[in-house]
């Protein structure tokens, strides 16, 4: 259910006392409910749905599964260390 | 919680059936289109030629008889047509006088044919503006003038106001096969690659762009444009070249699948190397739509023995149409009748042919 | 696209790839809830990329498919009608009623037509002042809030020539009845991340504790989708229970109060039959009284209509996860995507329709078929056409 899409904010207007936005996805734009997104502002991304932005990307966040992965990766990289640390140290 | 209904005697489902009227879909160039195609109009007039379905019938003359792939009965020409029926009438790109034009030339030049002649038929709304319509010829005019093809014979016919929709254009097309190319959508074999001239589903989405309901902004226009110099320039320097097809209504997947089923292939498909705009991509994402079915007017697919691959890759990249060539998969033993993508993440799925009309969806 | 193109990446997926082989042990069953989850799933073939332990169930939201027949049946005669405008996603046009889908009746002249925001349909009443215009309001949370706000700006601004016909679903009350049914065989689940978006995370807690699962809120990316396994399987492998979050770039565990308080204006907490699984309490949403002359079913007076559903298609335990697809006996045989018998068939999404694909491609390596009912989709039988 529910397709939304990242887009990123470019410009805000009121239309029937309503805050809309325009919305710019990867160079396509469209228009785009803001009423439940206040502290949306242009140049923030937003998941839109259905014409509806429904949460503020939280940029921070998003960086956090990278973070984890370069962290398994220096895991990964000690461990190895280790084993060769092992074999060399091996009769 | 109380107890919900007895899910043994659970069910979901309709009777079913097969459709009693003429959908949008039948015209999607998708399995809808395909069924009806096989159910009606193959059913009652079907013949050696019309059954082979290939873009463009081949003919020999010098004979009554039609004689399908046999270079030795004189000169064999390839004979197409083709209605337009799109909305708006002009877009970003095109009009649909040029889209009239360039389309039975690509139907032409994609079965190995030099495009010559066309004739064109209008079917007019009453009180449509005379003044379009002379936008539109003059479009045609230009769009002969580049395909270099004579538009010879036409016809007229008015409808009563609200029984057409402003101009409906039906262009039908004779071009001339050189000597010694077969191209056939029976001709793949396992090996061979799968080359697409650049980027998918501009045409489709500049024109979804415009969709009452749907419309967006972009800066897209149609890739609507004649092939033939560019399929001269390739069977030149490739006449090895196994089969063309551009792929139009149902996209690049519904071309695919054809193939698939007329040869009796598989096909792999690397999603990675798909040339896709990235308002294209953009736009699909956000109806929820995927490229591989999205229309294109100025693209062909070509299959090609793999050892002649990079040689016509150098061609076709060295044209303007096919700058953005790229080659997207291979044909396989494997799984004959299906194509299968290997997909961004390395997992694998089957790609089928578009069911009815592309919808957006929200879910 | 930004925040899109990162969570496709290869590297990443094959991270995490390797990260769940490592720490799984043993079979667990994770249910996906959400239908966006599924299509991603069969689109980057994020299943063959598991280790044989993990087994994803595909559950039941797909608001196509289980928007009941009545409803559809209702939506066609109302489209139907002489001078009504009938507007909907695009999804529903293809989903079979009793004897017609919304794509016969506009080839048979209703006025039937797309939208993408259900605020275009207000656009659609006011240039067609002397026509009812009737929007079909399908859709889980995520969708509530803009349904909710269309109707609120109708009322507001006097546009009375609007309607919407509300088939409104909640998705923890069917995680509920999901998981007290006797039969049922999930053990995780990865909770829908748009819904979470406008909802937040709160009433999925007590479900948790009630029912002794991990629930892990997660995006619809690849990336998205693995990392939500993974984190799933940590837990399921730990023994924890409880609710994590995947996805906290667009989810707070509050949700969105804003979205919240608009839905709250408008609609209000009601029965809800679910196609294929029968009603469910409390599980979907309805008009407030004060809201209520914009409801189509009062206005075109189609409260009763009854509908008989075929007794060959299991799509109910199917949206369950209590059989597979396959185990079916219409199964690729009278149940095709052209010609589906049940929902999960009709939407790409549906989980039938993912299997018939998928097991058409696995066939095609192995001609002998098995007859093996059990375990992943390798042994799907292949469809006889």
């Amino acid at each position: 259910m529910c397709l939304g899409i990242p887009g990123r904010v470019v410009e805000t207007f009121i239309e029937h006392d309503v805050m809309m936005g325009k919305v710019d996805f990867g160079g396509v734009f469209k228009q785009v409910c803001l009423n439940l997104t206040p502290d949306a502002e242009v140049g923030k991304y937003v998941i839109v749905h259905v014409g509806f932005a429904l949460q503020v990307i939280d940029e921070s966040e998003a960086e956090k599964v990278f973070e984890f992965l370069q962290h398994m990766d220096d895991l990964q990289e000690l461990r190895a260390g280790e084993e060769d640390a092992n074999v060399e140290g091996a009769p | 919680m109380p107890p919900i209904a007895d899910f043994d005697q659970m069910s979901c489902p309709t009777p079913r059936r097969q459709h009693e009227r003429v959908l949008l879909g039948h015209g999607s160039g998708g399995k809808l289109s395909a069924d009806l195609i096989q159910r009606v109009f193959l059913k009652e007039l079907g013949n050696d030629v019309l059954s082979s379905l290939e873009d463009s019938a081949t003919l020999a003359l010098g004979s009554l008889e039609p004689a399908v792939d046999d270079a030795r009965s004189g000169p064999r020409i390839a004979f197409t047509t083709d209605s337009f029926v799109v909305k708006p009438l002009f877009f970003p790109g095109g009009d649909i006088g040029k889209l009239a034009v360039f389309g039975t030339v690509n139907d032409l030049a994609v079965v190995g044919a030099t495009p010559l002649y066309l004739s064109a038929a209008f079917i007019l709304e009453e009180g449509f503006e005379i003044e379009l319509l002379r936008r539109i010829v003059i479009s045609m005019r230009h769009a002969c003038d580049q395909a270099g093809v004579t538009l010879v014979t036409g016809d007229t016919k008015v409808v009563d106001r609200g029984k057409g929709d402003e101009v409906f254009i039906t262009t039908t097309g004779i071009g001339l096969h050189a000597a010694n190319h077969a191209l056939s959508i029976r001709n793949a074999r396992p090996g061979d690659q799968i080359i697409v001239s650049g980027t998918i589903g501009d045409h489709g989405m500049t024109i979804m762009s415009t969709r009452e309901g749907i419309e967006f902004e972009t800066a897209l226009q149609s890739d609507t444009a004649p092939l033939n110099d560019l399929t001269r320039a390739m069977l030149d320097a490739c006449p090895s070249i196994r089969v063309m097809r551009d792929p139009t209504r149902g996209g690049v997947s519904s071309t695919l699948n054809e193939l698939a089923t007329a040869s009796n292939v598989g096909i792999l498909l690397d999603e990675a190397s798909i040339p896709v705009r990235p308002e294209v991509h953009s736009a699909c994402e956000m109806l929820g739509l995927d490229p591989m079915y999205v229309a294109n007017e100025g693209k062909l697919i070509v299959v090609v023995a793999e050892q002649d691959c990079q040689s016509l890759m150098k061609v076709m990249k060295q044209h303007p149409l096919g700058r953005d060539a790229a080659v997207i998969g291979n044909v396989t033993a494997d799984h004959a009748g299906m194509v299968v993508m290997r997909t961004l993440v390395g997992g694998q799925r089957v790609v089928t042919m578009l069911a009815g009309e592309q919808l957006p969806r929200i879910c | 696209m930004k925040f899109q193109a990162e969570y496709r990446d290869l590297v990443a997926a094959k991270k995490l790839q390797r990260a769940i082989g490592e720490i799984v042990t043993q079979p667990w069953t994770i249910m996906e809830v959400c239908g966006g989850q599924t299509h991603t799933i069969v689109r980057y073939g994020i299943d063959e990329l598991l280790p044989d332990e993990v087994e994803l169930v595909h559950g039941p939201g797909c608001p196509v498919c289980v928007t009941p027949l009545e409803l559809i049946d209702k939506a066609i005669e109302i489209a139907s009608c002489d001078d009504v405008i009938f507007c909907s996603f695009g999804d529903m046009l293809r989903v079979p009623g009793s004897r017609h889908d919304l794509f016969e009746i506009k080839a048979s002249g209703g006025d039937v037509r797309i939208v993408y925001s259900p605020l275009d349909c207000l656009k659609v009443a006011e240039q067609n002042p002397d026509r009812t215009v009737v929007f079909f309001a399908v859709g889980f949370e995520t969708t509530a809030p803009a349904n909710a706000m269309a109707v609120w700006q109708a009322k507001k601004r006097r546009i009375d020539n609007f309607a919407v016909l509300v088939s409104h679903v909640l998705v923890p009350p069917a995680m509920e009845s999901i998981l007290s049914s006797p039969n049922h065989r999930v053990q995780g689940f990865l909770g829908a991340g748009h819904v979470c978006s406008v909802m937040g995370y709160e009433d999925y807690e007590p479900l948790a504790t009630r029912y002794q699962v991990p629930i892990v809120v997660t995006g619809f990316e690849p990336v998205d989708l693995l990392e939500g396994i993974y984190r799933c399987v940590r837990m399921l492998e730990q023994g924890k229970i409880g609710v994590d979050n995947q996805y906290a770039r667009a989810v707070k565990r509050e949700g969105s109060r804003v979205a919240q308080g608009l839905i709250k204006e408008v609609f209000e907490v009601t029965d809800r039959k679910w196609r294929g699984i029968g009603t469910i309490p409390h599980s979907g949403f309805r008009l407030r009284s004060e809201y209520e002359r914009f409801d189509a079913e009062q206005r075109f007076a189609v409260g009763d209509v009854q509908v008989r559903e075929s007794s060959k298609c299991i799509s109910g335990m199917v949206l369950q996860g209590i059989h597979k697809p396959h185990e079916c006996p219409a199964f690729g045989k009278e149940c095709t995507p052209e010609h589906p018998l049940g929902a999960t068939m009709v939407s790409s999404e549906g989980a039938c329709a993912a299997y018939y694909n998928y097991g058409r491609l696995l066939e095609s390596h192995q001609p002998s078929c098995s007859s093996t009912l059990a375990g992943k989709p390798a042994i799907v039988p292949l469809p006889t056409d």
